[in-house]
């Protein structure tokens, strides 16, 4: 491809039937342009953990990627509450998420931990009471 | 030799019910158990039969990021509205059975 490859979505709030609408578009969109299966798998978790964390935490946010030939670049936006403390927030097993969401199988902990796994750079840009910014990147190999 | 194990085959071998299908020819080539969903999208495999009592529509997210082969919903927990919609738009094929997670893997690894 020539040219980059720019997608935006916008994640609603506390809907869940909605949320990994803009992940599965985007992995769709990496399997037409013959992307590795590992590369599009770790996008996907990645992109997917981001949607639920906008659904659960932030009612909701924008998500902007970029495909070039070399990486995938994602901007996940939201307004919500901002992170107070993100060294905890990137502990694995720590979580906020109410009980209710607990029982959909959500609130492990592990949604900003996988995202970091997922991906070879991640930036998070959060303050409390303006919102988030989560800043990725997986490169193609 | 065994013979290939689609999720056809699979209903067959172990009486699940079939609650959504999707391509039940896909092979099954392993098997995960397990409810917390960040969990089992960071680690089943494509081609997993999914055991779990997760019924609802992130399930079905899961199950087309992860790309397993199937869900198979165990000791009968319930498949929710939404949840049906969403896979059968997806293609995602949902099964039921009244057996636990223990009793339905130690079958599953018995035939595939």
């Amino acid at each position: 491809m020539e040219e980059s490859i720019k997608l935006h979505y916008i994640v609603p709030g506390d809907d869940f039937t909605r949320a990994g609408a803009a992940s599965g578009d985007v992995k769709r969109t990496l399997k037409e342009l013959g992307v590795s299966p590992s590369v599009i798998r770790n996008v996907s978790i990645a992109m997917y953990e981001g949607e639920i964390n906008m659904v659960i935490h932030a009612n909701g946010g924008e998500i902007d990627v970029e495909i070039t030939e070399e990486e995938i670049i994602m901007a996940l936006k939201d307004e919500g509450p901002g992170i107070e403390n993100v060294e905890l927030a990137m502990k694995e097993g720590y979580s906020t998420a109410p009980d209710n969401i607990r029982t959909l199988g959500f609130g492990a902990g592990m949604g900003l931990p996988n995202i970091k796994k997922y991906t070879d750079e991640f930036s998070i840009d959060t303050k409390v009471g303006v919102g988030t910014t989560l800043n990725l990147k997986v490169k193609i190999q | 030799m065994k013979r290939t194990m689609t999720v056809k085959n699979l209903c067959e071998k172990l009486n699940l019910t079939v609650l959504t299908k999707g391509d039940t020819e896909k092979e099954i080539t392993g098997c995960y158990s397990g409810d917390l969903l960040s969990w089992v999208m960071s680690r089943a495999r494509e081609g997993d039969a999914w055991l779990t009592v997760m019924g609802n529509v992130n399930a079905v997210a899961v199950a087309v990021l992860s790309d397993c082969a199937c869900i198979i919903l165990t000791e009968n927990a319930p498949l929710d509205d939404a949840a049906r919609e969403k896979a059968l738009q997806q293609g995602v094929t949902f099964l039921s059975s009244d057996r636990n997670a223990y009793e339905l893997s130690v079958e599953i690894s018995k035939l595939i």
